[in-house]
This record gives C-alpha cells, sequence and structure tokens, in this order.
C-alpha cells in the first residue's frame, strides 16, 4: 500500500508541445512547498521535461491524448512524480531505458530515460501495448530547517 | 551577414537564435528554453543557417538557455553530424550549469567539444 501522502496534486493537460514549459512550472511550484535548492528544483522540472515530452512525442505520435500528472510529497521530504498517459505503450521498456535508444528520429536524441535516472534518485516504468505507460519518479530532497507549519 | 531567426511556435514560449556569419566561420547565439517544443524549430532554421553559410566552424553560444532537456543533446548531436559531412568543426560555449548538468548526464562531452 502507499504511504499517506502529506500533501498532492493531480495536472491533467492534452498532449501539446507547448504544454511542456507548463508541466515543469506547474511541478516547480508544487516541489517549492519541500524548500529545495536550485539544484534540486531543477533536476526536477529536467525529468518533468524529458517524461512529458515522451509522452507527446512517443505515446501519442499522430494524436493529441490527454497526458496526467500526479505529485505527492511523502513522509521523508521525498517527492513522487507519475507521469501517465493512454497511449500506444512501449513494446520494450528495457530497450527504450538504454541509452542513445529513439523511434523518434533526429528530433530526438534517445537520452530521456538516461536523464530521468540522472536526475532523480528512482525511476519505474510501467507499460502496457495499446494502453499506456506510466512513469514513476522519486526524488528525496534535502532536509533544511523550516519555521513553517 | 547577419539576420536574426525568431522560433516561434503557435502557442507558448520561444527560443530565439542569432545567426552570425563570415568567412565561412557560423556563430549561433541560442536563448530560451530548448526543449522538444523550442528544439523543433530551431533545428530546421539551424539547418537553414548551416546550409547557407557552409561553414567551416560552428560555435553554438547557449549563454541565452535558460532551460535545456535532452532536445537540446539531439540538437547538437544532429548540428555536429551536418559539419562532420561538411568536414568542419562544432564548439559548444558559454553552457548555463542546468544545460551542462544534461549534457554531463548525456556524456556529450567525449562527443562534442565544450567550452
Amino acid at each position: 500500500m502507499k504511504p499517506k501522502a502529506q500533501n498532492e496534486f493531480l495536472l491533467e493537460f492534452p498532449s501539446r508541445s507547448s504544454n511542456e514549459g507548463f508541466a515543469r512550472s506547474a511541478v516547480a511550484s508544487f516541489a517549492a512547498q519541500l524548500d529545495p535548492t536550485l539544484g534540486e528544483l531543477e533536476d526536477i522540472k529536467t525529468a518533468v521535461s524529458e517524461a512529458v515530452t515522451n509522452a507527446i512525442v512517443h505515446a501519442y505520435p499522430d494524436s493529441i491524448g490527454k497526458v496526467t500528472i500526479r505529485g505527492r510529497i511523502c513522509d521523508g521530504n521525498e517527492l513522487e512524480l507519475t507521469v501517465k498517459d493512454k497511449g500506444r505503450g512501449i513494446p520494450d521498456v528495457d530497450k527504450a531505458r538504454q541509452p542513445m535508444f529513439t523511434t523518434g528520429g533526429t528530433e530526438r536524441s534517445g537520452m530521456g530515460f538516461t536523464i530521468m535516472e540522472s536526475f532523480m534518485d528512482r525511476i519505474t516504468v510501467r507499460s502496457a501495448a495499446g494502453k499506456g505507460t506510466s512513469v514513476t519518479m522519486r526524488k528525496k530532497l534535502a532536509p533544511r530547517v523550516r519555521s513553517a507549519k | 551577414m547577419e539576420e536574426n531567426l525568431k522560433i516561434q511556435k503557435q502557442r507558448g514560449l520561444f527560443m530565439e537564435i542569432q545567426v552570425k556569419s563570415a568567412d565561412r566561420n557560423l556563430l549561433l547565439e541560442l536563448s530560451g528554453e530548448l526543449d522538444h517544443h523550442g528544439a523543433r524549430g530551431a533545428l530546421r532554421e539551424v539547418e537553414l543557417a548551416i546550409d547557407a553559410a557552409l561553414p567551416k566552424t560552428l560555435v553554438m553560444d547557449m549563454s541565452g538557455i535558460t532551460f535545456m532537456d535532452s532536445s537540446g543533446i539531439a540538437l547538437i548531436l544532429r548540428v555536429q553530424q551536418r559539419m562532420q559531412l561538411l568536414d568542419g568543426s562544432i564548439l559548444v560555449c558559454n553552457v548555463p550549469q542546468q544545460a551542462r548538468r544534461v549534457l554531463d548526464a548525456a556524456g556529450i562531452g567525449r562527443l562534442v567539444t565544450i567550452r
């Protein structure tokens, strides 16, 4: 069973590339309550950008579908983010996670999962052909002394 | 030759590329958010600039980049491929810290000169 979240949000938007910046900013605003360092915030924004771009480019290559982001703040100053789509799915998740592997042509570098893995603590990918993909990323932020309740 | 190409997508944020070319040296000054949204237009414009200048050296000045993800890596690698075809060289310089960490995580420093 999932641990109880101290706070959470659910965001849904269509898979338009113009929403990539919106998704980054929205998640960064939520994460700000954990009092992250600038570096931690940049890591989170970068990982979100990669996951959302994957959904836009690969889940819905020829159509506009829904992308959701669920964010949770868990015990131990941990941020959990799940980026989910109901697109075509990833046939081979292990292969997709390999560096430089892409089906996105010259527009893509194949480094998206590598960046997510490098900038977050843990990544879990679940995917089913024709049903969609869910990427859960977790990052523990360094605790800081705070006076706020 | 000097021109200013604004990459403006249908909505939202944009990135800007300032192109300066002289003596088959091409300088691209990139600014704004280099994500998938920004990179799509940027790639086309950069390829046009390369085709027009046929440079021997190409410098990508990243000092104005406020955010970059792996879309920036794809852009840099594509430019590098084009420069290899022209038997030319590429230098990526003035990379802000966030973008630098993306390049380092992907090990791009092994493939392209970054200063």
